[in-house]
């Protein structure tokens, strides 16, 4: 077995393959915050609670209604997504004339609440998610066994987000939302709804969140806490990236997940805390973050 | 000549602030309209009110035959008014090309992107541009325009839109008015600069403290210059 700055391929690649699940998940919830504080300028705290809410939503399909994974891949984000809508249209909809820490309050207790019923209804330890049959096995790449499910999310992620990407930057109703995002008033005097594509943009960056919970079920097991514990390196993600900055965060997601990754072989005591190092050293050096603009 | 447009006693308020004091006014097809009037009198914050942009409205507003005083902004937008603000609101984070095709339809007919390159040729040299704010203020101004024309939207309302620019470019700003009158564009023209609006308006309403002082056609003109010098001090 071959070494690469003394350490076995096998273990490199293999915290590699880990580093860029974990980024395929930062990617996809980075993606959704970045959608949502673009237009609504809301800073979703809500979004970690959201992603659970996908992988419960995951566990009922399949163990009350019978539905597999496939179905809850296409389902879960949908539902999800609609408790978005309700909370959008009851609650953030009266905020967005306030300061930016309304809606930063309102989103934090609004995920303990969720969070605090989850946890007393299910506790803390978990509930077991099978991974689809289809998936079930890995493949030996030589260098390393690659499972197929984390190859698929890794994939399934690349697709999510260069599809959000090529929405947002190549379409029509992207233009409309990057127009809304600078200039919402002048937006809708040209005839656009803008309150209902507020409501739906932030739907859809929920159902985003929604479908990493789900992809992420049969990987971790189905915890109340399981938002809590990756939203805040989340938001470390966002904040390199640049707030609201769509490529920033798809981009700074993966590469943040590596460099993780990498840490955890070249430097294990350092794997909890080197996201927030590089957090720390990006906003003294450019405070926008990588990807964003002043 | 059918009336477009209607104001009948509106307020007009941002938050806590009472802005517009009982405009009355009308607006018939085909007609250039300028609201003269000093900075503050209320001019902008009328043309905000007609596309419900302002906060709390009162009092009728009548576009083609329909109160809007109630409705929404993009709901007034889709009777056919186009509005050009005083501030350009071009895109940054669109190109060129982006900003003039992003407005939607809002009425039937509106002018071809040809059409559009051929009235502001600058733009078409220009459409490449990765960010619309990348432009001189003239063809921003141009583009802010452009954009309104490509829609359907027989009603345009602009605002101050020779503000800021060389003489060379308002009276190339002031040939594209008289075309598009002479395509039939019903235009209302918030202006300060009197002389690009004196040649170009059919009739004139002057705004002071948020209401109309004085009204008057442009055969009348000449004999309101005293009248114009107090109130605008030109």
């Amino acid at each position: 077995m071959g070494e690469i700055f003394g350490v076995p391929t096998q273990v490199l690649f293999g915290q590699l393959l880990i580093g860029l699940i974990n980024g395929s998940f930062y990617a996809m919830l980075s993606l959704g915050l970045a959608v949502i504080f673009g237009l609504l300028n809301i800073i979703n705290f809500t979004h970690g609670a959201q992603y659970m809410m996908g992988a419960f939503a995951a566990y009922f399909l399949l163990n009350k209604l019978g539905l597999n994974y496939w179905w809850s891949l296409a389902l879960a984000p949908i539902a999800v997504g609609a408790t978005g809508v309700v909370v959008e249209r009851l609650m953030l909809s009266r905020l967005y004339k306030l300061d930016h820490l309304y809606g930063l309050l309102l989103t934090f207790g609004l995920a303990l609440v969720i969070q605090g019923v989850f946890r007393n209804e299910f506790g803390s330890t978990g509930l077991p998610y099978p991974m689809p049959s289809q998936l079930a096995g890995a493949k030996n790449l030589g260098f390393m066994f690659l499972p197929n499910y984390r190859a698929w999310v890794i994939v399934a992620s690349l697709l999510v987000c260069t599809a959000t990407w090529f929405v947002i930057e190549r379409t029509k109703l992207g233009a409309y939302l990057r127009a809304a995002t600078e200039n919402p008033a002048m937006v809708q005097a040209f005839g656009v709804n803008v309150p209902r594509m507020i409501t739906l943009t932030y739907g859809f960056g929920v159902a985003l969140a929604g479908f990493a919970g789900v992809m992420a079920a049969p990987i971790y097991q189905v915890n109340p806490l399981m938002g809590a514990d990756i939203i805040i390196v989340v938001f470390a993600v966002v904040v390199i990236g640049g707030m609201g900055s769509i490529m920033g965060a798809i981009l700074t997601g993966f590469g943040l997940g590596v460099v993780e990754g990498l840490t955890k072989v070249f430097y294990p005591e350092a794997t909890n805390t080197v996201i927030f190092v590089i957090m720390g050293i990006v906003l003294l050096i450019r405070p926008q973050g990588l990807f964003g603009s002043r | 000549m059918a009336e477009v447009l209607r104001l009948e006693h509106v307020h007009a308020w941002y938050g806590e602030s009472h802005i517009l004091h009982g405009v009355n006014l009308t607006v018939n097809r085909g007609e250039v309209v300028t609201l003269l009037g000093r900075n503050g009198s209320g001019r902008t914050t009328t043309l905000k009110a007609i596309m419900g942009l302002t906060g709390r409205r009162s009092g009728s507003i009548v576009v083609d035959g329909k109160e809007t005083v109630a409705w929404p902004t993009h709901r007034i937008a889709h009777l056919g008014l186009g509005y050009c603000p005083e501030e350009r609101a071009i895109f940054s984070s669109l190109s060129v090309e982006e900003n003039l095709l992003l407005p939607p339809r809002v009425g039937e007919g509106g002018m071809s992107v040809d059409e559009i390159y051929e009235m502001f040729p600058n733009l078409r040299e220009r459409r490449r541009t990765a960010q619309g704010t990348k432009l001189s203020g003239g063809e921003q101004q141009m583009l802010a325009m452009a954009r309104i024309l490509r829609t359907g939207a027989h009603l345009l309302l602009l605002d101050e839109i020779t503000e800021g620019l060389a003489p060379v470019i308002v009276q190339a700003l002031g040939r594209v008015i008289v075309s598009l009158k002479a395509r039939g564009f019903t235009i209302v023209l918030v202006e300060q600069n009197f002389r690009f609006a004196a040649p170009l308006a059919d009739r004139f309403y002057v705004m002071e403290h948020g209401k109309i002082a004085e009204t008057f056609s442009a055969p009348e003109l000449e004999s309101k210059t005293q009248m114009l010098h107090e109130y605008l001090g030109v």
